[in-house]
């Protein structure tokens, strides 16, 4: 080879660059039915900003129910009741609320045509309780003692102790056996090319790009009208809202500014969903500032949680006073605090902390000042830190803003003050315990602000057990009302979540949703039961 | 093509072979000693947003089963042992095996790569030729300045700053992804509108060194006395220019070809972040930030390959072009 077969290469590479060129500029334009007409064989390409890092049940894909690909024993309804799934009913609970026995539906089969049995059920539990699976949501499921199959339709869980949310664990979704045990749990097959009984069965997934699933002819339920559906990853907000503008997506979830571009399109309706989604700033106990019970109830009516959900949120949230939102049956009455700097400086004048250098308070050689950490990158936390640190400044505590990756924050969240974020609205069991529960102080991301208070365990633990639902809502109500007393974080919104559809759909509607909302939240929640409009 | 010295160039391959091996011994135990030392943790990195939900007991098991606390060194050696029996272990991270998460993805990555990396050398050669051609001239001024420029330009900022043209403003060619968002089906039609944009950026980026050592090479050659006694015997400016000027001005553009493997791969991986492209970048980003030992290993080895096989491809062809340098390296 000479040069002149170097030259002979460059021109045969650059006719190949210039023929690419022309086929682009060729390219026909006739599979362009992005756009999700009505009828039948319809189509939805929706765009979220995050995709699942596995698609097993068995890992954690979908726990908390509308995972499209699988079903649960159990759902719920777009009002968060609980509803029959692959259980015929809904379970019966027996021996003090430790024993539940659940019949399974006939006749459902597993997208590749094998019958569902008691088998697949006890064997999705039992994996995921496995210490050799990398599961790291099965702390939910903690309270399983055993899962036993009685037939092949009929499961019963024994639990520990007596468990009152457990049924609400059972939306978790249920993997069959034949496929899913073999290969290695946590990194075989499976986790990509998923199989289960649920309205849709995976086409493809491309990490990163797109997934796209397409209608389970033999759905149980009924073949979904939706026959195409495409979730899109998109992380940035501004080319989601792009590409929805251009046609490309028929829906996607938005920040509330980027929602509000789209209010005058006749061609795409706005859908907001209340959320258990809070926003809250830790306060450590084991910091001589936060830890202090003046300067925990001053905060706490010094923060003006209304300016926030107009100013931040654009109205599209509500003030929080607690995990438990203000309009959910769970919310304790009258716990409400309103916003009175009169009150905080009283109550901070009344237990020693006196101004001194710069306008901060001092109490024995203690200045009140602490430092508030926000995960960087989310502008929304640091909007809420900024505005929390504002209205503490003016009754004269310093709250100092940094910013930082998880990596820094962790190891510091025992002394320094964290702008939290979370929220689950199945069960207030859920994040109260968790949360607030003395035992669980500083581990993990449980119990951030090591928060201890005896008659909040005691009224967590009866709120846990207790199946009657009355009890448990004194339970929860006395919590509540000690947060007021001894408010170890202070919660300042919850977040409404915002999502613009295009207006081919009709009767959307959306659940309560968490802090975690991927593809089981949103208008979407439901895909399957879709009705094009006429 | 007779008369090509086969056994010396393959003797040269050999040797640069035998001489990888240490490299890439060094390279991984490297990475492994380097993700050792992040900050980032892997159990968390696994966990993800389940983390912060997730129980004490939930995660120590996590900790236990991905072997997190084992020293590197160890880890290390058990993914070096695994390798040379033909198992690249499993990610963690993509909870898929290695070999899995490599094979889907290598092959857009080589495309995007080599797609770039022609219309750079096509390009630039063309834009450094007719600089060279007149130096100081107008196009000369204006190629050469935009060439620094562009050399100062991050490329994820050119990526941005097309999609924002192209794709926003101009709604002309998709911004981002392989095929179009309501479509599976891999196309030709569909990759070449994709790959346009992101090659193109990709090439852009790579294209001003090209450029500039072409025009230089070519410049310089032109003063020579070859291109002179050309001149006298009345040969035309054309053939002066390709046949006599362009061939010994190609030189140190052949050099480059190998030097810029590594800039390029770093480039593409910023690309495909920026574009969705599913290639290996986004595999390599996930992978360093979720401290995944095993495929991050692989993507290094990877990478590391790539370069020394630039390297030797650039010196091959070197001593082919220039006979008196020959295969001794």
């Amino acid at each position: 080879m000479s040069v002149r077969g170097i030259r002979a290469a460059v021109s045969v590479t650059a006719a190949a660059a210039v023929l690419a060129g022309a086929a682009a500029c060729s390219n026909p334009d006739a599979d362009d039915d992005s756009g999700g007409s009505g009828g039948d064989g319809a189509t939805a390409v929706i765009g979220v900003s995050t995709e699942p890092d596995t698609l097993s049940p068995l890992l954690g894909y979908g726990k908390d129910g509308n995972s499209k690909l699988f079903d649960g024993l159990l759902a719920r309804t777009a009002d968060m009741e609980l509803r029959p799934a692959l259980a015929r009913a809904l379970p019966e609970i027996t021996d003090d609320g430790t024993t539940y026995t659940y019949k399974l539906r006939d006749g459902v089969t597993f997208s590749d045509g094998e019958p569902f049995t008691a088998a697949d059920v006890v064997f999705t539990y039992e994996t995921i309780l496995d210490p050799g699976t990398n599961n790291p949501s099965k702390g939910d499921l903690e309270a399983v003692d055993s899962v036993e199959a009685e037939g092949d339709d009929t499961v019963v869980f024994r639990l520990k102790y007596p468990y009152a949310a457990f049924a609400e664990r059972t939306v978790l979704p249920i993997a069959p056996e034949h496929a899913a045990g073999k290969g290695d749990v946590n990194t075989g097959p499976f986790n990509t090319e998923p199989i289960g009984t649920g309205p849709y069965v995976l086409d493809n997934w491309r990490k990163g790009e797109k997934l796209t699933f397409s209608a389970n002819p033999g759905y149980w339920g009924g073949k979904p009208k939706v026959a195409k559906l495409t979730m899109a990853v998109i992380a940035d907000d501004d080319i989601r809202a792009t590409r929805l503008r251009s046609g490309d997506l028929d829906g996607a979830i938005l920040p509330p500014n980027l929602a509000k571009t789209f209010a005058e399109d006749d061609d795409k309706q706005t859908v907001a969903a209340t959320t258990f989604d809070h926003r809250a700033v830790t306060l450590p106990t084991d910091n001589p500032v936060t830890g202090d019970l003046a300067i925990r109830r001053a905060l706490d009516v010094a923060v003006d949680r209304d300016a926030m959900v107009d100013k931040l949120l654009e109205g599209r949230g509500k003030a929080a006073y607690g995990p438990v939102p203000t309009d959910s049956e769970w919310f304790a009455q009258g716990t409400e605090r309103p916003y009175d700097t009169a009150r905080a400086e009283k109550i901070l004048d009344d237990a020693g902390w006196r101004a001194g250098d710069g306008g901060i308070r001092e109490k024995d050689g203690q200045r009140a000042s602490f430092t508030l950490y926000y995960p960087s990158g989310d502008k929304l936390r640091q909007e809420h830190a900024l505005a929390f640190a504002g209205d503490a400044k003016k009754v004269g505590i310093e709250a100092k803003v940094e910013s930082g990756t998880w990596e820094v924050i962790e190891p510091r969240m025992g002394e320094d003050a964290v702008l939290a974020g979370g929220g689950s609205p199945a069960d207030p069991d859920f994040d109260l315990y968790p949360m607030l529960n003395s035992e669980l102080a500083g581990q993990g991301f449980n119990n951030m602000a090591s928060y201890e208070n005896p008659d909040v365990d005691t009224a967590l633990a009866e709120g846990r057990e207790s199946g009657d639902k009355a009890e448990r809502k004194r339970a929860y109500d006395k919590v509540q009302q000690e947060l007021t007393e001894n408010p170890g974080y202070i919660f300042l919104t919850h977040i409404d979540h915002i999502y613009v559809v295009a207006d081919t759909w009709r009767g959307l509607t959306t659940q309560v949703e968490p802090h975690e909302h991927g593809f089981g939240s949103g208008p979407w929640w439901n895909v399957e039961s879709w009705q094009p409009a006429p | 093509m007779t008369g090509l010295p086969l056994a010396p160039m393959a003797r040269m391959a050999g040797r640069r072979l035998l001489y990888a091996v240490p490299v890439l011994l060094a390279v991984t135990f490297g990475v492994f000693a380097i993700a050792a030392a992040s900050p980032f943790d892997p159990v968390k990195a696994y966990a993800g947003t389940a983390g912060f939900s997730a129980s004490q007991e939930a995660l120590d098991q996590l900790r236990d089963s991905l072997g997190a606390d084992d020293p590197f060194v160890t880890r290390w050696w058990d993914w070096l042992t695994g390798v040379v029996t033909g198992d690249l272990g499993e990610s963690t991270s993509m909870r898929q095996p290695v070999a899995d998460v490599i094979g889907e993805r290598i092959g857009w990555t080589v495309l995007l790569c080599a797609v770039a990396f022609a219309v750079a050398i096509v390009a630039g050669t063309l834009l450094g030729v007719l600089a060279a051609r007149r130096r100081g001239g107008l196009l000369d001024r204006a190629v050469t300045s935009v060439a620094y420029a562009l050399e100062a330009a991050p490329p994820f900022w050119l990526g941005l700053l097309a999609v924002w043209l192209f794709a926003l403003q101009l709604d002309a060619l998709p911004a981002g992804g392989l095929t179009d968002t309501g479509t599976d089906v891999v196309s030709f039609g569909q990759v070449a509108e994709h790959v346009l944009l992101p090659a193109s950026v990709l090439a852009v980026s790579q294209m001003p060194w090209f450029v500039l050592y072409v025009r230089q090479g070519v410049g310089d050659a032109l003063d020579e006395d070859p291109v002179r006694g050309a001149r006298s015997r009345g040969l035309a400016e054309r053939t002066v220019l390709l046949g006599h000027a362009l061939r010994s001005g190609l030189l140190p553009v052949l050099t480059l070809i190998g030097t810029r493997v590594p800039e390029l791969i770093t480039g593409a991986l910023l690309i495909e972040t920026v574009f969705s492209w599913p290639g290996i970048a986004a595999a390599t980003v996930e992978a360093a930030t979720s401290v995944d030992f095993p495929l991050l290993a692989a993507l290094t080895v990877l990478a590391t390959a790539a370069v020394l096989l630039g390297n030797l491809l650039s010196d091959l062809l070197y001593g082919l072009a220039d006979p008196r340098v020959g295969f001794d390296g």
